[in-house]
């Protein structure tokens, strides 16, 4: 572990010793990881705290639960599920669009590879403001979706496509599928090329090798982008709050209506800890399958 | 028999041009919308349209004449500069501490270092600037650079993190055998090696920085708006081709930041993964 083990290590003295010195550095060393807690307890555990805090305090200023009794209002409901269809379809759509890419990524050689990598990479490095800004353009009534629609004459007159529910899964599709993306492409990579050539020799047909052989293989790289996608689409803020034109009520635009134009912070913060509740169980459920920080280095 | 079941193996092009076809379609679905804003920022008119019936730079003339804008870049250029210039030594000594403990002390605090990356923004935004509000942050470039940190510190982490990984610590041991400090070792001879990946996490720290928009809806108003603030303010109220021309600005050096790091990622290949 450190300089002074690995050179007394031959010795012959006490290995508590050693052990107690250990942990003395693992403590020192954790001390340069404290600036960084510091700023992220301050700047986020403490807001969220406070937020907590908040959701349990009722309207005469004592401790109640009625801003969580509140959320069985139809109105949350309706958000709830809302939130919970349009995640579930961004998921799914993600993944029909995202694994054959990921497969065709890994199937090349690296040098076609990173010429498509910049398909990728490139909306994943634009702002999301941005990409939501374009859809917003492209899908307007008179945008180029519709009248290209209109010409091929699939359709006769523009129909509405952004202000609703379609604009934000669309938006929302475009702008999560990289992140499911990168996990899948980067599980895929690893996937030794031999297994199907084994699986071939052993009479296995293409289709066959890959749904028994390389499928299996990438699903660590599918379960990563699945969640990841999903619990992104459910806190998701930007995307519906442009393109769902107030028609789309999303967890998180509740949560933001609730602050700013009823000033009802109790009702807002309540939604919120729940939101971040939910989140934190479905990473937890995944945590007992494998690590959560891999699924964020494994970018 | 072998060579029959070697040549079933050879996955021949004609047989894959539904999948050559299929992710043609979707790199386009990705693509598109990140470059059409371009051509439609030169447009002459009061309305989006593409093609563009007639072409002009007035709306580029707008933004980099409009003193507003040019507060709001200049704003959000200062907020992202000075994320980075904190965030990256505070995320990289963070990282070093980490590989240098045994992992099952480091799980923990890893989760908490991507706890930005999790809890939902809104949520984030909401509880900053309640407490801000007591505090008196709100509107000020300190409160946009201490969150701009806070969003910024799990990119560093992880890109420097994984630049670590693939350091061969016995570099380091070396150079205190020959007598070097911790901190001389650390700074003479791992950082070096690793400098790519903090570079890398820089860069992640500016752009997280600069983006950054739901929580500036909260905290950032009136003069002290960052850009994606006006822009969003923007878009909600008017879509003029003016944020065409901000986005292409955007979209441009999105792509001049990308082949950066395409050429400084090439000396230390696998480093900065």
């Amino acid at each position: 572990m450190t300089g002074m083990i690995a050179a007394a290590s031959s010795g012959t003295a006490d290995a508590s010793y050693f052990a107690r010195a250990e942990r003395r550095e693992a403590w020192s060393f954790a001390l340069l990881a404290l600036p960084g807690l510091v700023v992220i307890g301050l700047l986020l555990i403490v807001p969220v705290g406070w937020l907590f805090v908040l959701s349990f305090i009722g309207k005469d200023g004592g401790v109640s639960l009625e801003n969580y009794a509140r959320l069985a209002q139809p109105v949350y409901v309706i958000t709830f599920v809302t939130t919970f269809q349009i995640a579930g379809i961004v998921t799914l759509g993600s993944i029909l669009l995202g694994y054959p890419v990921a497969y065709l990524l890994s199937q090349l050689s690296p040098r076609a590879a990173a010429i498509c990598m910049i398909f990728v990479i490139l909306p994943f490095w634009t702002s999301v403001l941005v990409r939501t800004y374009a859809w917003l353009v492209l899908l307007q009534r008179r945008g180029l979706i519709n009248s290209w629609l209109v010409s091929l004459g699939i359709i006769n007159e523009p129909i509405p496509l952004v202000n609703n529910f379609i604009g934000t899964t669309i938006g929302m599709l475009h702008v999560l599928l990289p992140f499911m993306i990168l996990p899948l492409y980067s599980s895929m990579k690893t996937i030794d090329g031999d297994y199907l050539k084994a699986a071939s020799s052993c009479g296995a047909s293409p289709m066959r090798a890959f749904w028994d052989v390389f499928f299996p293989l990438s699903r660590p790289g599918l379960f990563a982008g699945t969640v990841l996608v999903f619990i992104l689409s459910l806190g998701f803020y930007l995307t519906p709050a442009l393109l769902g034109g107030g028609r789309v009520s999303m967890w998180s635009m509740q949560i933001a209506t609730n602050v700013s134009t009823y000033s009802n912070w109790g009702a807002a913060s309540a939604l919120g800890v729940l939101l971040l509740v939910v989140t934190i169980a479905i990473l937890a459920a995944l945590n007992k399958v494998f690590r959560v920080d891999k699924l964020y280095g494994g970018r | 028999m072998l060579t029959a079941a070697a040549s079933a193996t050879q996955i021949r092009h004609y047989q894959r041009l539904w999948l050559y076809g299929l992710c043609a379609l979707i790199f386009t679905f990705l693509i598109v919308p990140c470059v059409l804003i371009v051509p439609m920022s030169f447009s002459a008119s009061n309305y989006l349209e593409f093609p563009p019936r007639a072409w002009s730079l007035r709306w580029y003339r707008e933004f980099f004449d409009s003193a507003e804008w040019m507060d709001a870049l200049w704003l959000s250029l200062r907020v992202a500069g000075l994320t980075t210039l904190i965030a990256t030594p505070i995320g990289t000594a963070a990282a070093y501490g980490l590989s240098q403990m045994p992992e099952r002390l480091t799980k923990p605090l890893r989760m908490s270092f991507l706890l930005p990356m999790i809890v939902p923004n809104i949520l984030v935004a909401i509880g900053v600037f309640f407490v801000f509000a007591r505090l008196g942050l709100n509107n000020t470039v300190t409160g946009l650079v201490l969150v701009g940190i806070m969003l910024a510190l799990p990119f560093v982490l992880v890109t420097v993190s994984s630049g670590l990984q693939s350091f061969d610590g016995n570099l380091e041991r070396a150079a205190r055998s020959l007598g070097a400090t911790r901190l001389q070792a650390f700074l003479t001879v791992t950082v070096p090696q690793i400098k790519s990946s903090i570079a890398a996490g820089a860069l992640f720290a500016f752009v997280a920085a600069f983006d950054e928009v739901v929580i500036a809806l909260y905290i950032s108003s009136g003069e002290n708006s960052t850009l994606p603030r006006r822009m969003f303010a923007n878009i909600r109220d008017q879509v003029d081709p003016l944020v065409a021309a901000v986005s292409s600005v955007l979209v441009v050096a999105s792509i001049v930041l990308l082949l950066i790091v395409q050429i400084a990622k090439r000396p230390e290949k696998g480093a900065a993964r």
